[in-house]
């Protein structure tokens, strides 16, 4: 009965794409809004972006929607909306303060991360995007449990170019490949730093082993890009604004919106070889 | 539920124990962790490192002992010497792994059972810090962790955010953590705080600049300093080398030595 509520709540969804790292703080939350920014500009598509990172919920800041709270209606709890095309659901919306901690095991993670599927009503939705806490353990293994009623059209995969990265990146493909989840690709993010005064470009992280370009070429993954560090990421992030509508011309957008692209591309191929062996 | 005495335990030659914590995941703990454990060494200490993310441990490589194997002695788990001196030891799930690329793909219930083993099982000897390394979080390790460690009265915790808002908002949550848990805190380290080209000079505030200071002031806890972004730094730790002893005139290196002298001033004023 309970697979049975899951498997309801996910009919209406046509794309779900994870955004996993096994490293912390390379990007992932930054890469998940803005690809959600970046699919909602099209009107004509719904979009869902569900943050599962319960004890770090970046996302309300990072959308402009801190101190919004969620509302229950009959069918359901209601997603935060961004725009009329976009809505957001975290556990940041269910805490009161900003000083709240959520000092939780396994199990009653995984239990918010059940309800987050069953018990919102997000409606009709053109891609749910899935923002994850960095790692391999409970959140990631309840995703892939829970979404299995959907089909996953896969994970994108986030790293910096830094060897430190790359080696808890490797176990995340790692986990995909035991959770059978498929690789849309992997992004190098922080990928080198120009200088704004003399634009002398530095490796504040340096790719030591061949960064994000070797590891793919080793584990036959799709590089779907790199993206250079940008202080304008850092500052639109806080200020909950889109940082491809905030600085359209920098080189990171530019990146951005390639990946984004090839994301896109991904899922409508997918979806129509799907249709295919239908 | 404790079946053994403190005193008797692979603990009880530890002098001082440290927590380094972080909402937010990627701000440097683990490099924190590791730079403090060499200055302190440098400043004539015996110091362990207790690497306690599972899913991502970083603290073997740090030191190029990555390929290290561990030993068991009856006591227990014989720690990973980094040099000959024994001056550095770890423990990392790192070690145990097969190959280095295996997840380690592990429910909580898990993860707290090795968590307690990795606290009671480590045969340390003397030391004069254990330093614990976390993942970033407030959940299973970390709530194990604290439990585990709470009979042997740790010193408390280093909390690492970096400048930006989104960093500081997690690194809040963690400061309540310390709270619920009776865990004090050492202070606030604002690191990867802009950063100053290496060709002209032009200081770029990256990842923004103050909300570490500002959070500190806030909660009312020791501001430990600002540790600026140092691709010296960066490669000193993909390589395993000593940045300590190697990189003195880097940029990094004065709020790190001044981090561990803040530590070791404050373990003084205990003891006196």
């Amino acid at each position: 009965a309970e697979a049975a509520a899951l498997r309801e709540r996910l009919r209406a969804v046509r794309h779900t794409v994870l955004v996993l790292s096994g490293k912390g703080g390379v990007g992932k939350s930054t890469f998940s809004a803005l690809l959600a920014h970046g699919l909602a500009a099209d009107q004509a598509k719904q979009v869902a972006l569900l943050d599962i990172d319960i004890c770090g919920p970046s996302i309300p800041k990072m959308m402009g929607l801190e101190g919004e709270q969620v509302h229950q209606s009959g069918s359901g709890w209601s997603p935060v909306y961004v725009e009329e095309n976009l809505g957001v659901m975290s556990v940041g919306f269910l805490l009161s303060s900003p000083d709240d901690a959520v000092i939780w095991r396994g199990p009653k993670k995984n239990g918010l991360i059940k309800q987050f599927i069953r018990d919102v009503d997000w409606g009709e939705i053109d891609y749910l995007i899935v923002d994850t806490p960095p790692g391999t353990s409970d959140e990631h293994l309840s995703i892939v449990q829970y979404l299995g009623a959907a089909h996953i059209d896969g994970a994108v995969i986030i790293t910096t170019p830094q060897e430190v990265s790359l080696q808890d990146v490797r176990k995340e493909i790692n986990f995909c490949h035991k959770v059978k989840l498929p690789v849309i690709g992997v992004v190098e993010n922080m990928s080198g730093f120009i200088c704004p005064k003399c634009k002398n470009e530095s490796q504040i992280f340096p790719p030591t082993t061949g960064g994000a370009e070797k590891m793919c070429q080793n584990l036959n993954v799709s590089l779907l890009g790199k993206v250079p560090l940008d202080p304008q990421i850092g500052k639109s992030c806080d200020k909950g604004q889109s940082f491809l509508s905030e600085a359209p011309e920098s080189p990171a957008t530019l990146s951005y919106r390639n990946i984004i692209q090839r994301i896109q591309e991904y899922c409508d191929q997918h979806h129509f070889q799907e249709e295919k062996i239908i | 539920l404790f079946s053994f005495l403190p005193e008797s335990s692979n603990l009880a030659g530890v002098r001082h124990i440290l927590l380094v914590l972080s909402g937010k995941g990627g701000v440097g703990k683990s490099t924190i962790s590791t730079e403090l454990a060499l200055s302190l060494r440098h400043s004539g200490k015996k110091v362990g490192i207790l690497d306690v993310d599972l899913c991502g441990p970083s603290i073997p490589r740090m030191f190029r002992v990555q390929d290290n194997d561990v030993h068991q002695c009856d006591s227990g788990w014989v720690p990973v010497f980094v040099d000959q001196d024994k001056s550095i030891s770890l423990m990392s799930i790192g070690f145990l792994l097969e190959k280095p690329d295996d997840a380690v793909v592990w429910r909580g219930p898990k993860k707290n059972a090795l968590i307690k083993q990795f606290v009671a099982d480590v045969a340390w000897g003397d030391l004069d810090f254990l330093i614990v390394d976390t993942p970033p979080g407030t959940s299973d390790e970390h709530i194990s962790t604290v439990e585990a460690l709470r009979p042997y009265k740790p010193l408390g915790a280093i909390l690492v955010t970096t400048p930006q808002a989104v960093s500081v908002g997690d690194v809040r949550r963690e400061l309540t953590f310390c709270k619920k848990t009776g865990l004090r805190v050492l202070g606030i380290v604002e690191n990867m705080s802009g950063f100053v080209c290496p060709h002209c000079s032009e200081c770029t505030n990256i990842f923004s600049k103050g909300g570490g200071e500002e959070l500190a002031k806030h909660a009312g806890v020791p501001f430990l300093g600002c540790v600026p972004l140092d691709p010296q730094l960066s490669q000193s730790l993909e390589e395993g080398r000593d940045f300590i002893q190697e990189f003195p005139k880097s940029s990094a290196f004065p709020a790190l030595a001044r981090i561990a002298q803040q530590i070791l001033d404050g373990t003084s004023q205990r003891s006196s």
